[in-house]
């Protein structure tokens, strides 16, 4: 299998790379080593710049950083970005459309011995019900730093969402991503697995576990949660008939909500969502974690399967 | 202090700082720095000062304790397991996915915690509630919390510092545990709160300052602030984060990072060796 880089250490590297831009500010609140916006401090100290354990306020100079001028990214964990600071960012950043990207990250419960306080499982749903909000949900590091370029070249509030752990790396280093677009892994006749952020790796593994069994699965990876691509979520509906969404998110409100809207609209057909259900996390070892939660391959299959018996039916 | 009883108290000190250097080394991850640096306080309000009973945990009218900075759970479930909520080998299973310890306070799941908490500058509020509480029902409980400098940061710290003097909370008393240090370095560079008594007074509150490590200073800064009428109190407990442990003294970077397993056993080995001390 391939290397594997946590997307947060990509986010930080790909901001030392775009430093040499002198319009760029980052914002950091106490956990710079691990945010990894370490990373641009190194190289760029005078526009890093720590603003404490002080979260709302962070988001606010944030946005008066980019009332003038400023393209600012802002760093904390996605509990206390998209949480925490939830006011602050619809008000501040999101109602005056301001140039601020938030890296948002330790997202979802493979955050791991942390525990439920500092596991995000809501920012997707939260980020995405802001208008004018892009929101993104990379799922492996050279996919992050390539839409962290794309988001600091961009005008508008952009939400990056990233994880604390080591995840494969899937894409080419020379892929091409587009901010809106997502990107078809796999294609595939029977059913549609649509995943975003790490989940994508357990989609590419179920659907080949799938193919096995004799069943064609179409693998979508949706980088990015909104705006949402919906040309390609309406063609997979009308050409696999059945759509599994995964996602390491409650199952109300983030991937799969949004991929449901789009469907329901435009061409119903049966859909299952992989993702928490419903519930907080807990602390335990990452690994732990997504099998106690079932974020897992075999969980796709099971629902893969499932929704195939509803669309037979 | 009577000379038998502080030494007690320094001796289970010295047996709850093993067990947050345990209870992280196992877990492989955890916060020893602000645990070992609270646990002189953690000891004297749970061993000689706060109205609990381990076999009545949620007992209405017993004192509350918030732990603000709640990712130094390593030193409150050492404390609570050594006062007999819950079994001192439980503290192995810490931050495991079948244990109950969770990596921050869960008042669901762990018998003597009296808030979850985790999210800096919420418990604070959250313990000028349960004084209020107190004072709606008549109530003689005390409320104490415990803040990390660093997480004075926080606007809602003084928030909810403003609403206590405000509603005269002279039942709630906050440690600040004052060691200087947050994660990424010294408290006065990465965002200064000082001068931090001043803040408090001119928040109305009253203040003492005290060696976190003197447990006659604690005594007597705890007994000054059951006798204060109409205002809360603030105790600035200037502390050595990492205290008891060498090679973690004052070091930022054992905030949030596990001993690896001969580190945790020239560090218990520390500990031993003082207690001996204290024996002898
Ligand atoms: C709202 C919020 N922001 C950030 C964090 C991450 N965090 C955990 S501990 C910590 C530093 C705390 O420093 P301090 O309050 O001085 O604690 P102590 O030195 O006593 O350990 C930070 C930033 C958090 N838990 N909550
Ligand atoms: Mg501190």
């Amino acid at each position: 299998m391939s290397e594997k880089i946590a997307t947060r250490v990509a986010y930080g590297t790909a901001l030392a790379e775009i430093g040499h831009n002198e319009n760029i500010v980052v914002l950091d609140a106490d956990l710079s080593k691990s945010t990894r916006t370490d990373l641009f401090k190194k190289k760029y100290p005078e526009r890093h710049i720590n603003m404490g354990i002080a979260e709302a306020n962070m988001m606010a100079v944030a946005a008066g950083l980019a009332t003038c001028g400023k393209t600012v990214f802002a760093s904390t964990f996605a509990m206390f970005a998209a949480g925490r600071a939830f006011d602050q960012v619809r008000n501040s950043i999101g109602y005056p459309h301001l140039n601020v990207k938030i890296g948002a990250t330790h997202a979802g419960i493979t955050v791991g011995e942390d525990g439920a306080s500092h596991q995000a499982i809501e920012d997707i749903a939260l980020m995405r019900s802001i208008p004018g909000m892009t929101v993104i949900s990379p799922a492996d590091a050279v996919s992050t730093k390539a839409l962290v370029k794309k988001a600091a070249e961009m005008y508008g509030p952009v939400y990056l969402r990233l994880g604390r752990l080591d995840v494969h790396v899937i894409y080419p280093e020379d892929a091409e991503f587009e901010i809106g677009k997502g990107v078809c892994l796999k294609e595939g006749t029977d059913v549609t697995l649509i995943a975003t952020g790490f989940m994508v790796e357990k989609a590419l593994a179920a659907a080949e576990a799938l193919k096995e069994s004799g069943i064609s699965a179409r693998v979508i990876d949706i980088h990015t949660i909104k705006p949402l691509d919906e040309e390609i979520i309406i063609k997979a509906a009308k050409e696999t008939g059945a759509i599994v969404t995964c996602e390491e998110h409650n199952v109300l409100g983030g991937l799969g909500s949004a991929v449901a809207e789009v469907v329901v609209k435009n061409f119903p057909v049966p859909m299952e969502m992989v993702g928490v259900e419903d519930s907080f996390g807990k602390s335990g070892k990452p690994a732990d974690l997504v099998e106690k939660y079932s974020l897992t391959a075999e969980k796709v299959i099971e629902k893969a399967k499932l929704v195939l018996e509803r669309k037979k039916a | 202090m009577d000379a038998k009883v502080k030494l007690d108290l320094m001796k289970t000190a010295a047996m709850i700082r093993k067990g947050i250097i345990t209870a992280v080394a196992t877990a492989g991850s955890g916060h020893p720095g602000g645990s070992l640096s609270a646990a002189d306080i953690l000891t004297y309000l749970y061993f000689r000062e706060m109205n609990i009973d381990p076999k009545n945990p949620k007992n209405p009218d017993r004192d509350r304790f918030v732990l603000s900075k709640g990712h130094c759970t390593p030193g409150l479930y050492s404390t609570l397991a050594h006062r007999g909520f819950f079994p001192v080998e439980d503290l192995k299973g810490f931050r495991q996915v079948s244990s109950y310890l969770e990596g921050h306070p869960n008042m669901n799941y762990v018998p003597g915690v009296d808030m979850s908490t985790g999210s800096l500058g919420q418990g604070i509020s959250a313990a000028v509630g349960m004084a209020l509480a107190g004072k709606l029902d008549n109530k003689s409980y005390r409320v104490y919390a415990m803040l990390g400098d660093g997480e004075l940061e926080e606007g809602q710290v003084w928030e909810a510092a403003m609403a206590a003097a405000h509603y005269k909370l002279d039942n709630l008393t906050a440690f600040v545990d004052y060691n200087r240090l947050q994660i990424d370095g010294n408290i006065t560079e990465v965002m200064n709160p000082e001068p931090i008594a001043d803040k408090f007074l001119a928040f109305g509150w009253d203040v003492i300052s005290i060696d976190a490590h003197d447990f006659d200073e604690i005594e007597k800064a705890v007994e000054k602030a059951k006798a204060n009428k109409g205002k809360p109190t603030a105790i600035i407990a200037h502390s050595i984060k990492g205290k008891g442990v060498s090679f973690m003294e004052n070091q930022a970077s054992w905030h949030g990072s596990a001993p690896k397993k001969e580190q945790a056993d020239q560090a218990l080995a520390e500990l031993d060796a003082y207690i001996e001390s204290l024996n002898g």
